[in-house]
């Protein structure tokens, strides 16, 4: 009864499911982890302990997070093998590695000074805590790059041959890592994590305004969101608009599908919004601007855009999921643009932390980071389909030799385990943000029951 | 034979010994949790081991991942071979590692994570010992995939193993808390170390009659003369270990339990690995078999060699930073 289950769809299923829970807990901790390395450093250079109370807060949050972010990631590093042997097998030559040393340089790191930044407040010095911070944060990044270099490799290949059995070599180490999406991969999936927090913190330090508690910590972190709102927001449009130019010209198909364009066409129109059929090969009920998908892709009104009719049936993504997700992580970024824009004419009227509906506004955009980056996502790897490394290896064939039956089982397992497990991180989290920050009560991840060295007046001696 | 594969087997068999006394010694305190004299000790006991469990877990994954980059054919079969163990011990590591944060969290459902860490502990540990069990008894392998059936991991020999990790990490766990927990906690770990104790022993014996037992070639390897004499050393010091370490629980010893304990984790590997050498998939596929390209291994050992005493040192630092007994009040 079990043989009708196709191992590759489920192994699908369950990867994508997976790696969407997972990159949830990076997109945020990146961000929150260099934040709090801010934070610190306005605690140290000022003295205000509000920076403080802020940063108590936050790393309580940042040790669930990251928790959650540790063992999901573990799962991750085990489904190559797991559900995509074929994979492991064929590019392993060169995939390997990269992990091999994003576990190296990255993981330990993280994990290895994250225990001294969540439980040394009172066992190290104030210098060597701080340093903690900015070695976690420091390692987060470091985790990014390589895993966006593994990524954007199978995205747009570079610097291997193809070998007996199909296996795949390495050539030249420098082409792989940097090949040619990853420079305009990685600032985006950064930005887009710096973002992601920024949303968040803001849309906590709103709400406290709007309930007019924890004022002064609430002034600071809407304060620096804002900022990042005002500043990143406008970035990620530019590093955006160069991610898209590169997948034209790498990944044209994928291109294609993010428009919903099936004829090739000079002088493409953008559409805005439409239904894109496969069966009849046609955007149904679109609202086109006109020459602008050539004016963004080849800075030419009447440049040559490829259609997906171009692509035999079986190369061409599945368009809706790329079509639509594309379109939420614009809107997203839209969205996000317009808040900075937004917050920067209330600080001119010195209207920026007393704004009803603004801090409203920015409550409600909380999640935008998390759903603009689970959007980005899919429009990238669903748009690498039906190819797990572009052109070269098929999803299909990639899939490891186990029985369909075992992966239903497994996912439904994970799929158990993940809503209780991140339910109740997700819970925990919320409750944490209720709370609010405490003030110079407890310390650390636990709440330290002492004052910490940062606050010991003899230790300012030195 | 080329030098880069068995410097890889070399580092990589290193690194999941690490994993296994770094992470068992957690693991154990997970196993031994719910047995705590009271909510006191189960704090302290946390406390104890928190700063160190996700480092601890790392070990694990650069296993896994040095693996996949040192010899990704044996990655690819080990993989699926063990699906549903492998699955089942994320699963547990999962329910374990959140408990770290979470049960310092809850209010009302504190019961419930510790339950989570407990239950996880022991799912990983019990799968991690039927993933070995059915390792040494050989992975059904043709062309370049695993060719065998989802359960075959199940099987009487590794459910013994499981059983025989799980005493194992317990022997960890509670030297480790005699070592870093004062009274009453540490009388508590001492008496569970030297009943726990009595299994490993019983354990130890029945693995090293199975496996020759099973295999001819190993039992060719470990009862033929001269190799015998050879070996003869490793299974007596061993057994001088365990009595040392009764000895020393009983004379209120401290730390040096924990590093026994380590020395009998330590034999028993050496033990295992000088009985599959030089399988990588038992018996199916050798390390240099399954080695990647070699410039794929000479690029992440270039790095290796410069990266990983730096990481010995600072996981050094780390623990040095929380040394001596782990107090209740320190983190909540």
């Amino acid at each position: 009864m079990f043989a009708h289950l196709d191992p590759v769809v489920l192994s699908r299923i369950q990867f994508a499911f997976i790696i969407a829970f997972h990159i949830l807990f990076p997109s945020f901790t990146i961000g929150l982890a260099s934040w709090l390395a801010v934070l610190q450093w306005r605690w140290l250079k000022t003295g205000n302990n509000v920076y403080g109370d802020v940063y108590h807060m936050w790393v309580k949050i940042f040790a669930v997070t990251f928790g959650m972010g540790v063992v999901s990631g573990v799962v991750m590093s085990f489904q190559f093998g797991t559900n995509w042997a074929g994979f492991s097998d064929k590019a392993g030559n060169i995939l390997g590695p990269l992990l091999g040393y994003e576990v190296l340089t990255a993981f330990f790191l993280e994990a290895s000074f994250l225990g001294v930044m969540l439980f040394g407040l009172n066992r190290v010095g104030r210098k060597t805590y701080f340093a903690s911070n900015i070695i976690v944060a420091a390692g987060t990044l470091i985790s990014a790059f390589w895993i966006l270099a593994a990524n954007s490799w199978m995205q747009t290949p570079a610097g291997f041959r193809i070998g007996r059995n199909g296996l795949l070599f390495p050539v030249d180490w420098k082409k792989i890592i940097f090949n040619p999406s990853f420079p305009y991969r990685f600032p985006h999936m950064v930005t887009a994590a710096y973002l992601t927090t920024a949303f968040v913190v803001g849309g906590t330090g709103a709400w406290y305004l709007l309930k007019n508690r924890h004022v002064s910590q609430a002034r600071i972190m809407f304060g620096m969101a804002m900022i990042m709102a005002v500043l990143v927001a406008p970035l990620q449009l530019l590093f955006g608009d160069a991610h898209g130019r590169n997948t034209f010209r790498y990944q044209p198909e994928k291109v294609a599908a993010m428009e919903g364009l099936w004829k090739s066409e000079r002088g493409a129109p953008s559409i805005l919004f439409g239904w894109p059929d496969q069966k009849e090969e046609v955007t149904k009920y679109a609202i086109e601007i006109p020459k602008l998908s050539s004016l963004i892709l080849t800075h030419d009104p009447n440049g040559l855009v490829r259609g997906l009719k171009e692509w035999p049936k079986g190369e061409r993504p599945p368009v809706p999921v790329v079509f639509f997700a594309f379109r939420v992580m614009v809107a997203l970024g839209v969205l996000m643009i317009l808040t900075g824009l937004t917050a920067l004419v209330l600080f001119l009227k010195k209207r920026l932390f007393d704004t009803k509906w603004f801090l409203r506004w920015c409550v409600a955009m909380s999640p935008a980071g998390f759903l603009a980056v689970l959007a980005g996502w899919c429009v990238t790897e669903t748009g690498r389909q039906p190819w797990v490394i572009e052109g070269i290896l098929r999803t299909s064939d990639a899939v490891s030799p186990v029985m369909g039956f075992s992966v239903a089982l497994s996912f439904c397992a994970f799929v158990l385990t993940y809503a209780v497990v991140f339910g109740a991180g997700t819970y925990f989290i919320l409750k944490l943000i209720r709370k609010g920050p405490a003030q110079v009560e407890t310390y650390g991840s636990h709440g330290l029951a002492q004052p910490p060295l940062f606050t010991d007046p003899a230790s300012k001696k030195d | 034979m080329s030098l880069l594969p068995l410097v890889w087997y070399c580092l990589l068999i290193t690194a999941l010994f690490l994993y296994v006394f770094l992470d068992g010694f957690d693991l154990g305190v997970g196993i031994l949790f719910p047995f705590a004299p009271s909510e006191e000790s189960r704090d302290v006991m946390m406390n104890s081991i928190a700063p160190f469990w996700d480092g601890n877990e790392t070990w694990l994954v650069l296993s896994g991942g040095g693996l996949l980059a040192a010899f990704p054919l044996a990655y690819a079969i080990l993989m699926p071979a063990f699906y549903m163990p492998v699955i089942l011990m994320l699963l547990g590591l999962i329910f374990r590692g959140v408990a770290f944060e979470f049960r310092f969290k809850a209010v009302r459902s504190r019961r419930v994570w510790d339950y989570a860490f407990h239950f996880g502990s022991l799912l990983a540990a019990f799968m991690q010992g039927m993933i070995l069990g059915s390792y040494v008894t050989g992975v059904q392998v043709v062309g370049r995939s695993f060719a065998g059936r989802p359960f075959d991991w199940v099987s009487a020999y590794s459910v013994m193993t499981g059983m025989a990790l799980v005493f194992g990490y317990a022997l960890l766990g509670s030297t480790w808390l005699v070592m870093k927990t004062e009274e009453p906690t540490q009388a508590w770990a001492r008496k569970c170390a030297s009943y726990v104790l009595a299994y490993v022993a019983l354990f130890l014996v029945i693995v090293s009659i199975s496996v020759p037992l099973m295999n001819s070639a190993i039992r060719h390897l470990w009862f033929t003369s001269p190799h015998f004499y050879y070996l003869l050393p490793l299974p007596l010091a061993t057994a001088v270990l365990v009595a040392a370490i009764w000895g020393k629980l009983h004379r209120g010893s401290q730390t040096s339990p924990f590093f026994m304990a380590v020395g009998i984790f330590l034999f028993a590997y050496i033990g295992w690995g000088i009985s599959l050498w030089p399988w990588l998939v038992p018996f199916a596929v050798t390390f240099p078999q399954a080695a990647a390209a070699p410039s794929s291994q000479a690029f992440l050992l270039a790095g290796t060699v410069f990266v990983l005493p730096l990481i010995l040192a600072y996981v050094a630092y780390c623990y040095y930073v929380f040394r001596g007994k782990t107090s209740r009040e320190g983190y909540y």
